[in-house]
């Protein structure tokens, strides 16, 4: 009883203010769900069965062209997905190819929101030149069709999951150095801060202490939205062929090798990848929803919190 | 010696005009060469509508701004021209209390991390029991009940109270109080008040206060200063300035003033753009007593009793306006 209050209580804490948020719950359980998924079914490294924590599960091992598997056979009990072309369970490949796209837009966005956001409040608090010369290489950056320039930026390094993360890292930068530049520009202005710089804080102090903080609930709300946004950026990417190489299970990629086939009335081989990446996206848009309406109080009042 | 000797204290503000905002800034003049002195316990008043340069001056003071001009003595140092070691000490001697609580405290921060600030800055051992301390002189007890708290939780006048234990939690010797009571409800605000007056009797504190109320200024202060567009037009000990004013402004402030039994005058017009103020006498164009050379140069400062002063040309010319 006492042991499992000290476990559970801070628990609870931490989701209290989920409690009356629909949209954050909905948006939580999905992205939950996807998670599990890929870590009960992503690889293993391990060579017998590069796939899935046990031998059940995905139920054929996704990379591989089994002879006993008809080709291009619609869904059925013992192909929940039905089969493609290659004489693959595509029920063990959406199931398995779900890793990447977390991996790749956490890990992006975990890259850019800490150097955007830095860049950002060294931007908004300098000001002067050196924000002048920031906020044009930004812009820049920015102006640069999203798509155009990660791909540019892998075909540089070499297709694979690394430089994929870099690239999608560097399109979403500006996103960050903007919204925390401007939160910086309105609230270096209040009281508070001239306050401190009244008692004599240093810079840094004023920066780390005051401003930055601050700016913490407006970067959390983009960040959700920009997960969401990241994981149709992987997925687009793995569709033009710069996400993983080809046995590898990646929606992305096989909704390119589906599509050929879509005309000639194999629809499964699209769909279920296509609805994976579209409730993954969703999940991450309903939690930034959650997010905007517990940080923004105007929103939050409304609900009589 | 006064703790603070003002001489000739100007502030600018650059203002950006179109395209020559790249080039080269124009100036704004908020306070113009004002001068007064605040002596050790004492409390000077700065009075004015809002846009007058008041909240500038007290800025200046704590050498807070850009673009000042004159001298902000100290104890005889020059606030203005102070570095390193020098700008520490001061920092911790003069404090300010600023307006409005609700963007005065950091909405991150806890009670307890606010007042604490000041130590850390400063490096003294921060004791919880320090901060406790200064929130018990504040008013706010028990301290234990505060120092867990947001900002968010607690109510304007206990805001003020926190910002005003931070502003005390040094020991400083001067306070400049930024209009510290207009945002609060009357009923608090007497408490607030009464605060600053147990206060400087208990820690020995000199005020700067700024302030729109003339009866707060009548409350806490020994002088007053009227300022007008950036200059200050009267001056003196507050009973003789509030009681029997010389400078039609003045005059008029006072007629207006809640509870006030005279005439109300009424002022015709808004205040002038203070980037392009009007020559000769600043108040000339909206004065009820103006006479034509009021428009030719700007009036001196005239003393007109004991330790009062003023700027107006009647005055000066000895026609006291009772006369005219």
């Amino acid at each position: 009883m006492q042991v499992s209050r000290i476990i559970f209580a801070p628990i609870f804490k931490v989701l209290r203010p989920v409690r009356r948020q629909r949209l954050l719950q909905v948006g939580l359980a999905i992205v939950i769900a996807h998670i599990l998924m890929a870590i009960i079914c992503g690889p293993t490294g391990n060579k017998e069965d590069p796939y899935g924590l046990t031998r059940l599960i995905p139920p054929y091992n996704p990379e591989k062209t089994y002879r006993e598997i008809p080709r291009l056979a619609p869904p059925s009990a013992q192909h929940w997905m039905g089969t493609d072309h290659l004489q693959r369970d595509v029920f063990s490949r959406v199931i398995s190819g779900g890793w990447a796209p977390i991996v790749v837009a956490f890990s992006s966005i975990a890259i850019s929101l800490t150097i955007g956001s830095i860049i950002g409040w060294i931007s908004g608090f300098a000001g002067g030149l050196l924000d002048r010369v920031l906020s044009l290489t930004m812009d820049a950056i920015y102006s640069f069709p999203s798509m155009i320039l990660a791909i540019a930026l892998v075909a540089v390094m070499q297709p694979g999951l690394v430089p994929m993360i870099m690239a999608i890292a560097v399109v979403y930068i500006p996103t960050y150095f903007r919204v925390t530049r401007a939160e910086v520009l309105q609230i270096r202005e209040q009281t508070f801060v001239e306050a401190a710089r009244s008692v004599g804080a240093p810079w840094w102090r004023i920066l780390l202490r005051h401003i930055a903080p601050n700016t913490v609930n407006a970067i959390m709300a983009v960040s959700s939205f920009n997960i969401a946004d990241a994981i149709l950026t992987e997925a687009a990417m793995s569709f033009l062929g710069y996400g993983l190489p080809p046995p590898a299970p990646d929606w992305g990629f096989d909704i390119q090798n589906g599509q050929r086939f879509l005309q000639s009335g194999y629809w499964w081989l699209i769909t279920f990848p296509g609805l994976m990446i579209l409730s993954l996206s969703l999940g991450f848009g309903l939690i930034g929803e959650g997010i905007s309406d517990l940080v923004n109080p105007k929103r939050r009042r409304k609900k009589g919190g | 010696m006064a703790l603070l000797e003002v001489r000739e204290l100007t502030v600018l503000y650059p203002v950006a005009v179109g395209l020559s905002a790249f080039f080269s800034h124009r100036f704004l003049v908020a306070v113009d060469r004002v001068s007064f002195s605040l002596p050790e316990r004492g409390t000077l008043a700065l009075v004015g509508e809002s846009g007058c340069g008041k909240s500038s001056t007290g800025l200046a003071v704590l050498g807070l701004l850009e673009h000042v001009r004159g001298e902000v003595l100290f104890r005889g140092k020059d606030v203005l021209k102070m570095k390193g070691r020098e700008l520490r000490e001061f920092r911790r001697r003069a404090q300010i209390v600023f307006q409005d609580p609700y963007e005065s405290l950091n909405p991150k921060m806890k009670v307890k991390a606010i007042v604490g600030e000041p130590l850390a800055i400063h490096r003294y051992r921060a004791g919880p029991d320090r901060v406790g301390e200064a929130l018990e002189l504040a008013g706010l007890s028990p301290p234990e009940y505060f120092l867990e708290k947001y900002p968010h939780e607690l109510s304007g006048g206990e805001r003020q109270r926190v910002a005003i234990a931070a502003a005390l939690i040094l020991k400083p010797e001067l306070l400049v109080l930024d209009e510290p009571v207009s945002n609060l409800d009357v009923s608090i605000k007497a408490g607030i008040m009464n605060l600053f007056r147990d206060l400087q009797d208990e820690l020995g504190l000199s005020y700067l206060f700024i302030t729109h109320d003339l009866a707060d200024a009548f409350f806490l202060s020994d002088e007053v200063a009227v300022m007008y567009l950036g200059i200050t037009v009267e001056k003196g000990k507050t009973e003789v300035v509030l009681s029997c004013p010389l400078h039609p402004y003045t005059e008029a402030l006072l007629s207006v003033a809640p509870g006030s039994r005279k005439e109300k005058l009424i002022l015709a017009g808004d205040v002038p753009d203070p980037l392009n103020p009007p020559p000769g006498c600043r108040f000339h164009p909206r004065c009820p007593r103006a006479q034509t050379e009021c428009a030719a140069e700007p009036p001196p400062e005239i003393e007109v009793g004991p330790s009062h002063w003023t700027r107006c040309l009647l005055l000066a010319q000895g026609k006291r306006h009772d006369e005219t």
